[in-house]
């Protein structure tokens, strides 16, 4: 029994994780310049549909840089990203016209900031925040729109009778979760996360990691997280890229990189966190 | 004072007030505005004689568009006899010496703040807005450079949140002038602060021509164009007025003014169109209060 | 199922003047569906790396380490997530969770990242955590709190709750008593008679000596080290 048990298990594997026939996003010899100073060069990677990976550095590392030249917010000057599009398959979206990258961007596409006030509008209700993605493509319902808002506060923790108040009533850990059902109410596929945690009580950000995990879980979700807290990447994210004045100088399982980290940036990472 | 100074006028100032290469500019953007309906086209707002806000947008459009033979009309808020309306009518009384009148019927060029006529315009008629902001967009998203990028790639979802906000609010889409509209399927417009009740006027057989001074921007509305008030499938639009017959004249299809007749707070409510209560009244209809008016 | 071929593990210190650490050379050895291995040898021998490495926390410096077809010293990140979310369990003696996920949830999750229904995967979890004598009031809250032999049982519920093909067990019965030991013991054998390929460390001897059919002393694999 237990030979063909693992048969299955084997056949499974010489198949892609969850069976996906190639990677969501490719990213090749991706670089961005700010005039003569690097802010990201030669990155290369593979997503995979599902995978989590987190992005680590120090202030001035260019993983923000390089958050923002995948998510289109900035032109990058060399490189290819390519994001496998429900219609159309592998596309570059550097290269895609700025209504298709758009639309990404409110479809397929989330991006979580750090600063909830960023990625909200302070002056829209919770639950205009929530339905706005589903507005933008047309869902001209009211009373559907207000279901599925109220669906997405209560996935991400807020008590339904929120919906009518604004972010500004809000606290920091509320708001961020705000941001996170505006994102994902659309089903998006890949998720842009830069410091989701930052400036959150270590309390909040602990029902915030889980929450996160729970979605991702859930939705099969493919994210990209920018963080540089290390404990954060080792509870969300199934891969680590390690950045270094811009450019990639480690990259592997998360638990591999900051338990046998091999480069010696790395390690001088890793042993510089406080133990608790 | 008033026969020289009007002589004087008549050899000091050009035509219309405006000096001609203003006049062409300001056409080039309305046959623009013409060509893409419901698109602000911008353009070189002068400084005008009068301040911001008392429709130096429309003011410059109307210069453009009138020539010697026109028969002039200005109206504010349905109004042809408000302080606005009479210097509006005044102005090129004295810089252009065209025709003025109060009659919706006589007039050619119509300038109009917060109003439609209630008498259906006619193909040879140009109606001129008075435009305060005319971004609609502008209530969600402050960034001219975002809000310019949404109408190019039609992302008007945010103009719904609006909506969206009116209903979770009051329980019912409460915008009641400025009414957001669609245009030809295209552009998102504001139609300027014309109460909803005017919407559906908007598909008429004139030239609509929109002018905003400050904002520096012209949009228009070709004849017969299709313009369509934006609304949910649960809570469509409806064009709605006070349940009320106009005291003076007795119409029911006319949007009416609430007026205050005194401290006890007696109430009456008019046609704000004033043409069009007169006229009624002159044909013999008559409101609850009209003899005593 | 578990072939381990020419295995070594070095660790430079690149922020110690590039100090080559040599931890383990030329470990091979092989596991069959349902066998247990023991590894055994003094402190310091590498058995911890060694599991380590089998699970894909430490990176081979050469070698291979099979697992079904997956060879985990070569494998891309994903194959070893999905090698460990479906095949390859692992019982630590550390347990790291997110802080305030309650107990039945920890335990339950390598079923949901599976894909198993919620309530069938929380009922899983329960029926284990019953079964290891964990006080039920201690099941909706979070671990992090709890006392080294409970959350010692809550790993051991963790990595029993899916019926993996391959267990790497580090230390199960430690800090466990009598009672919870013949439970975990139990465990352990019946995932031996379903066809699990078993890697364990045990100090307690008696237990070893009742699970496994073989040893592999890690001492032969310690490289002689530089003065």
């Amino acid at each position: 029994m237990s030979g063909k048990f693992f048969e299955e298990f084997s056949q499974d594997f010489s198949k892609n994780l969850w069976g996906a026939p190639q990677p969501l996003l490719q990213v090749e010899g991706l670089s961005k310049f700010y005039g003569a100073r690097r802010g990201c060069a030669d990155v290369s990677f593979d997503l995979w549909p599902g995978e989590v990976m987190g992005i680590v550095g120090e202030s001035g590392s260019g993983k923000t840089t390089l958050l923002n030249c995948l998510a289109g917010h900035l032109a990058p000057d060399t490189g290819r990203v390519l994001f496998d599009t429900r219609a159309h398959g592998m596309q570059d979206t550097v290269t895609m016209s700025e209504p298709e990258r758009r639309m990404l961007g409110r479809t397929d596409w989330a991006f979580v900031h750090q600063h909830a006030s960023d990625g909200l509008r302070m002056n829209v209700s919770a639950g205009g925040n929530v339905g706005e993605r589903l507005m933008a493509v047309g869902a001209r319902n009211y009373g559907d729109i207000r279901e599925r808002a109220t669906d997405w506060l209560g996935r991400v923790e807020i008590s339904g009778d929120r919906i009518d108040d604004r972010p500004t009533a809000f606290s920091g850990g509320m708001r961020q979760r705000l941001q996170i059902a505006r994102n994902l109410v659309t089903g998006p596929r890949l998720v842009f996360m830069d410091e989701p945690t930052g400036g959150l009580d270590v309390s909040v950000q602990a029902r915030l990691l889980d929450l996160l995990r729970g979605l991702v879980r859930e939705m099969g979700l493919s994210a990209i997280i920018v963080t540089h807290d290390l404990a954060v990447v080792r509870l969300l994210a199934d891969r680590l890229m390690v950045m270094k004045d811009g450019q990639v100088v480690e990259n592997g399982l998360t638990d591999q990189v900051l338990d046998d980290p091999q480069h010696g940036y790395t390690q001088l990472l890793v042993s510089s966190v406080l133990q608790v | 004072m008033t026969t020289q100074t009007a002589e004087a006028g008549q050899s000091a100032y050009n035509f219309a007030y405006l000096d001609e290469q203003t006049k062409r500019m300001i056409r080039r953007a309305i046959l623009k505005g013409l060509a893409v309906p419901g698109y602000q086209v911008p353009f070189a707002s002068r400084e005008m004689p009068m301040p911001y806000g008392w429709g130096t947008g429309g003011v410059q459009v109307s210069a453009a568009t009138l020539t010697p033979e026109d028969c002039f009309k200005v109206i504010d808020q349905g109004a042809d006899d408000t302080t606005n309306a009479v210097s509006i009518r005044k102005f090129f009384e004295r810089t252009a010496q065209v025709e003025t009148t109060t009659r919706t019927g006589e007039a050619t060029v119509i300038q109009t703040r917060h109003r439609i006529p209630e008498e259906p315009l006619r193909e040879d008629q140009v109606l001129v807005y008075q435009v305060p902001i005319p971004e609609p967009l502008r209530f969600l998203e402050p960034s001219e450079v975002e809000t310019r990028k949404m109408h190019a790639l039609e992302e008007y979802g945010l103009m719904h949140v609006k909506l969206y906000e009116d209903i979770a609010r009051h329980g019912a889409i409460s915008t009641a002038y400025a009414y957001p509209v669609k245009v030809e399927g295209r552009y998102v417009m504001d139609p300027s602060p014309i109460p909803k009740f005017d919407n559906p006027k908007l598909e008429m057989a004139a030239i609509q021509l929109f002018g905003a001074g400050r904002e520096q921007r012209i949009y228009a509305l070709p004849p017969y164009t299709q313009v369509v008030s934006l609304d949910f499938e649960d809570h469509p639009f409806d064009p709605s007025k006070a349940e009320h017959p106009c005291d003076l004249c007795g119409a029911e299809d006319s949007y009416l003014d609430e007026v205050i007749t005194d401290d006890a707070g007696s109430r009456m409510f008019v046609c704000s169109d004033t043409d069009y209560c007169l006229a009624r009244r002159d044909a013999g209809h008559e409101g609850a209060q009209g003899a005593r008016a | 199922m578990i072939q381990i071929e020419n295995l070594s593990k070095t660790f430079t210190l690149h922020n110690q003047g590039g100090a080559e650490i040599p931890v383990l050379t030329g470990a091979s050895f092989s596991v069959a569906p349902g066998d247990c291995v023991a590894l055994t040898g003094p402190s310091g021998a590498g058995k911890s790396t060694l599991m380590r490495l089998i699970y894909g926390n430490y990176r081979a410096a050469s070698g291979h380490i099979r697992i079904g077809q997956l060879d985990v010293a070569q494998a891309a990140p994903r194959q070893i997530i999905a090698l460990r979310r479906e095949t390859l369990g692992y019982v630590s003696q550390f347990l790291r969770v997110v802080p305030r996920v309650p107990t039945r949830e920890v335990v339950a999750e390598p079923l949901l990242a599976l894909g198993t229904p919620r309530e069938e995967a929380i009922a899983r979890a329960e029926a284990l955590l019953a079964r290891l004598n964990l006080p039920e009031r201690l099941w909706s809250l979070s671990p992090t709190t709890f006392s080294g032999g409970e959350q010692q049982r809550v790993n051991i519920a963790r990595g029993f709750v899916h019926a993996y093909p391959a267990l790497l067990l580090d230390e199960p019965t430690a800090s466990l008593d009598a009672g919870n030991r013949e439970v975990v013991l139990s465990l352990v054998e019946e995932a031996k008679a379903r066809g699990a390929a078993i890697i364990g460390i045990f100090h307690d001897e008696a237990a070893r000596d009742r699970l496994c059919d073989r040893q592999v002393d890690v001492g032969v694999f310690t490289p002689a080290r530089a003065a």
